[in-house]
């Protein structure tokens, strides 16, 4: 071994860049797509929003003639065309908390904002890339269980629904955007809470422990309380029919857009203020 | 080159960093020493931003780090607590890093080629020894070719070849004219790469100093004498400040007195002497001497604090 220490050369880089809005969105879909745990939240999300309409089709037709009336009356093709977006929410929720905040348990969030100091553009990039891939998914995903649903179910007229029917295609796609939304949420809480299992159990009280609870409120304060739920807000995206005590689909919509929109403003003060 | 003016940092009661004042200059490796827990990885948090000062400020290459549009370009930092995803490749957790500047694929190949992790690089990081998880640090630290080098402990965890080679980089670096700035709680590992240190013991800072410096202040007055007269040598040099410490058998340490003082006392008193040597402490007793005060003063307040 030479004793004569040879200084270790590092090749020099011919072009310098700066940091572009661009580049953050393009660095943070290479994080989005390299990681297992995101994949299969996005492989599961898209399997359950279209496994759990056939399941629910495939018996409703195969128990169709022994059903009585009223369960009859009780089904409707667009509840079953729609029974995986409630599923689906819970993964993709897991999915959107665990883009923050396995940044802040692996510790890479100090490499990530020691390439972006001014932190923001991270935030906003995540948000941007998750939506778009969730919609690329879920979209499809609709509409293969809305499509799929029918065929499965052509032979009980009662249940046949036209996609050209009036709040039809707004209330499949709307089960798109609901989910896509609802990542967005349980994201701005990943980057709230910093911490998985914290950010999954916030998420979980908000949408699946607040709702029920309502239930122990006097039947008025509950039907006044219950519509400007995050949850019940959200819900009317994919709702054909307008019911007593609830929202219509635009303003529930909206509401539910605002509730975002306020869970995000939340993370991003708190990520430029906090120490890393 | 990196300029911090009274920086402060406390952690709900507790102050970690406390009023650092000093400078990293370009072109020589600076050595950022000081005990486990004296607030080494606190400081490079600071200069980077991912921690907000209580009070202070630190700039790089003459801005706040949050300031710098292409920040990679200015200052290539490796963090000691871990930083990467653990699900993710080296590659990939590169690449990331590299999009954000725009820096092209090949610039990530070369580097995980430049750090040998050229076998590994598609794995999963969680899978990697500490050793590897060093190298991938710095491979991302060196990605945007930066003009400010901020290692912290660098050659945890590596082997000797490993170690060896981070010597030799940051000799590289420095000689290129880049700010190198390396944290070690290793002051062996110092003596032999720094040229500079900024020496803090509980967040305050002991020493700013040349290595040779402060070797030379902490060795002063540190005598090794040898002679058949001991005992009576000992009592000629009894005086105010003066202290012994027994070496091997038929010497003494003395401290608080130069060779000539010793050897004066000798000749009047008319002891023979054997060996007169001025002690070279090594940088591992320079940075004890120094720090022991502090350690001492916390001990103390701590117990009085029970």
């Amino acid at each position: 071994m030479s004793a004569i220490a040879q200084p270790v050369r590092i090749p020099r880089l011919d072009a310098t860049g700066r940091v572009a809005f661009r580049r953050v969105l393009l660095s943070e879909f290479t994080k989005l797509r390299s990681v297992r745990s995101t994949k299969w939240s996005l492989v599961v999300g898209f399997l359950l929003t279209i496994a759990f309409p056939v399941i629910f089709a495939f018996v409703t037709r195969s128990h169709w003639h022994s059903m009585s009336p009223g369960d009859r009356r009780g089904r409707h093709p667009l509840d079953i065309a729609l029974a995986g977006v409630n599923v689906a929410q819970l993964a993709i929720a897991v999915l959107g908390v665990l883009l923050v905040s396995a940044e802040y348990s692996t510790g890479s969030i100090r490499s990530t904002f020691t390439a972006v100091p001014k932190r923001l553009p991270v935030l906003w990039a995540k948000i941007l890339d998750y939506a778009v891939v969730s919609l690329v998914l879920t979209v499809p995903a609709v509409l293969m269980s809305f499509f799929a649903s029918q065929a499965i179910l052509h032979n009980i007229g009662r249940l046949q629904i036209s996609f050209t029917q009036a709040g039809v295609a707004r209330s499949v796609v709307g089960g798109a955007v609901y989910v896509m939304l609802v990542g967005i949420f349980a994201l701005a809480i990943g980057a709230i809470v910093r911490n998985t299992a914290g950010g999954i159990a916030t998420f979980a009280a908000i949408f699946f422990v607040l709702p029920p609870l309502m239930n122990i409120l006097p039947t008025s304060w509950n039907n006044a309380i219950t519509q400007y739920l995050p949850s019940e807000a959200g819900r009317q995206l994919f709702s054909l029919h307008h019911a007593a005590h609830s929202l219509t689909p635009l303003a529930g919509g909206l509401l539910f857009v605002a509730y975002c929109a306020a869970a995000v403003a939340i993370a991003a003060v708190l990520l430029v203020r906090r120490d890393v | 080159m990196i300029e911090a003016q009274g920086l402060t940092k406390d952690y709900g009661s507790k102050r970690a960093v406390d009023g650092l004042t000093f400078t990293v200059r370009p072109g020589i490796v600076t050595g950022f020493l000081g005990p486990n827990g004296s607030g080494k990885s606190t400081t490079m948090r600071l200069i980077l931003g991912l921690d907000a000062p209580t009070r202070g400020d630190v700039t790089v290459n003459g801005r706040h780090y949050r300031d710098h549009t292409a920040p990679l370009h200015e200052v290539g930092a490796l963090l000691e607590a871990r930083s990467v995803h653990t699900g993710r490749s080296a590659y990939n957790h590169l690449l990331a890093l590299a999009q954000t500047h725009g820096i092209p694929k090949r610039r990530v190949t070369e580097l995980i080629d430049l750090v040998g992790l050229h076998e590994v690089a598609r794995k999963r990081t969680g899978q990697f020894s500490l050793g590897m998880g060093q190298r991938l640090g710095i491979a991302a630290s060196l990605l945007g070719d930066p003009k400010t080098v901020m290692l912290d402990e660098p050659v945890n965890g590596l082997d000797p070849e490993g170690i060896h080679w981070v010597r030799n980089l940051l000799k590289g670096l420095a000689a290129e004219g880049r700010t190198v700035f390396v944290s070690s709680h290793l002051m062996s590992e110092m003596a032999l790469t720094a040229d500079h240190l900024i020496v803090i013991g509980r967040g305050k800072l002991i020493a700013d100093t040349s290595v040779d410096d402060f070797v030379a202040r902490a060795s002063q007055k540190v005598v090794l004498v040898r002679s058949p007269e001991l005992e009576r040598l000992r009592k000629a040099l009894v005086g105010p400040g003066v202290s012994f410490a027994d070496a091997e058998r038929g010497a003494l340490e003395v401290h608080g007195l130069t060779t000539e003082q010793v050897g004066d006392a000798a000749a009047d008193a008319r002891i023979a002497l054997h060996e007169l040597t001025p002690h070279q402490a090594s940088l591992e007793e320079a940075f004890m001497n120094l720090t022991r005060d502090e350690l001492e003063f916390a001990t103390e307040t701590e117990e009085a604090a029970a």
